[in-house]
């Protein structure tokens, strides 16, 4: 599929999202177990990318010393739950990485 | 000043501590599309037409993994999911616009200017003028992202292939995802989702993520109508 078409499909989904229950209200009632589950949108999905992206870097499962990239990874989760800050985390799992490539 | 200008420059105030936030995810996006072999031209227009900051983040991974179009397609529809539960939220506040002005105001529903005008709309209610005040907040962070990206196409061009830039991705995602893990159904649809995406993940066609995220959300949402099983009636 040409990119263009990709993102102007992408950009209609998530407007079609964005636009749903404005549009609907009062013709329809959000039903409580879809606004529940909506919740767990986030979570789900950004684990979903964050496992693979560290533990399986070149594609297969990786937990060894050699993959760097979950040892930043957890330095970035320490930095995220004590600072609550998210260019410090971004910041500290970068340097955590570029260390552990030249150390190591 | 008007009162409507006003309005609106408070939601542009309002806006203003999360688009300091904002600003540096632009730059890394905009470096990081280029980086996964977008086009200038394409990297940009993703961010004024999707403009949907994590799912743009994730077509540019899913793009230079060379995934098929319709799954790229489906991914960001399940990523921008939770803009539901926003247009949900902020329907009732906004059901007496015109449709001109529901159009505008869904388009610049992002997380961060639903996040500033909910709070504005929960302490003041409904005024005459809390409309421009929405548009203020929506209007000043699609402003910035769009700058944002453009300044981080032009300096990813500039950065090294070899920099591991690619990692930017699961940090934002590491530093965005931690602050919401509160409860255990949120923890366990973190957890699942992330095991499944592994166990997924030589899935065709890069189905993995979206099986994965489905099962999360299936998860987090069985445990908890098990903790409340009340409520949920």
């Amino acid at each position: 599929m040409n990119i263009w078409l990709v993102f102007l499909l992408g950009g209609l989904v998530t407007f079609g999202m964005r636009l749903s229950f404005i549009y609907l209200f009062g013709r329809f009632d959000v039903p409580q177990v879809v606004h529940r589950a909506l919740r767990f949108v986030p979570p789900a999905v950004l684990s979903a990318i964050i496992f693979p992206s560290i533990l399986m870097p070149n594609n297969y499962l990786d937990i060894s010393l050699t993959n760097h990239r979950w040892m930043a990874g957890l330095v970035a989760v320490l930095v995220a739950l004590w600072t609550k800050n998210t260019l410090l985390t971004i910041l500290a799992g970068m340097a955590a990485l570029l260390i552990l490539q030249l150390v190591f | 000043m008007n009162k409507y200008m006003k309005s609106f420059w408070a939601g542009v105030r309002a806006e203003a501590p999360l688009l300091v936030g904002v600003f540096p995810f632009g730059l890394i996006y905009g470096a990081l599309a280029l980086n996964a072999g977008l086009s200038a031209a394409a990297a940009q227009m993703m961010s004024s037409i999707v403009f949907a900051g994590s799912s743009q983040f994730v077509t540019a991974q899913l793009v230079r993994e060379a995934a098929p179009g319709l799954v790229i397609v489906l991914t960001i529809a399940v990523v921008n999911l939770r803009h539901m539960l926003y247009s949900a939220s902020v329907a009732p506040y906004i059901k007496n616009l015109s449709l001109r002005w529901k159009i505008l105001l869904a388009y610049l529903l992002t997380d961060e200017a639903y996040a500033a005008t909910i709070i504005h709309y929960e302490e003041e209610d409904v005024t005459p003028t809390s409309h421009w005040f929405f548009l203020g907040a929506g209007f000043s962070l699609w402003f910035i992202w769009q700058v944002s990206s453009a300044v981080g196409i032009f300096l990813g061009a500039k950065i090294p292939a070899s920099w591991p830039l690619n990692f930017a991705l699961p940090l934002t995602f590491i530093a965005m995802v931690m602050p919401v893990l509160k409860d255990y159904p949120v923890i366990a649809a973190a957890l699942s989702a992330g095991f499944v995406a592994l166990l997924a993940f030589n899935l065709p066609f890069k189905l993995g993520l979206i099986l994965a995220a489905l099962i999360g959300i299936l998860v987090g949402t069985i445990l908890e109508n098990r903790k409340s099983p009340k409520e949920t009636l």
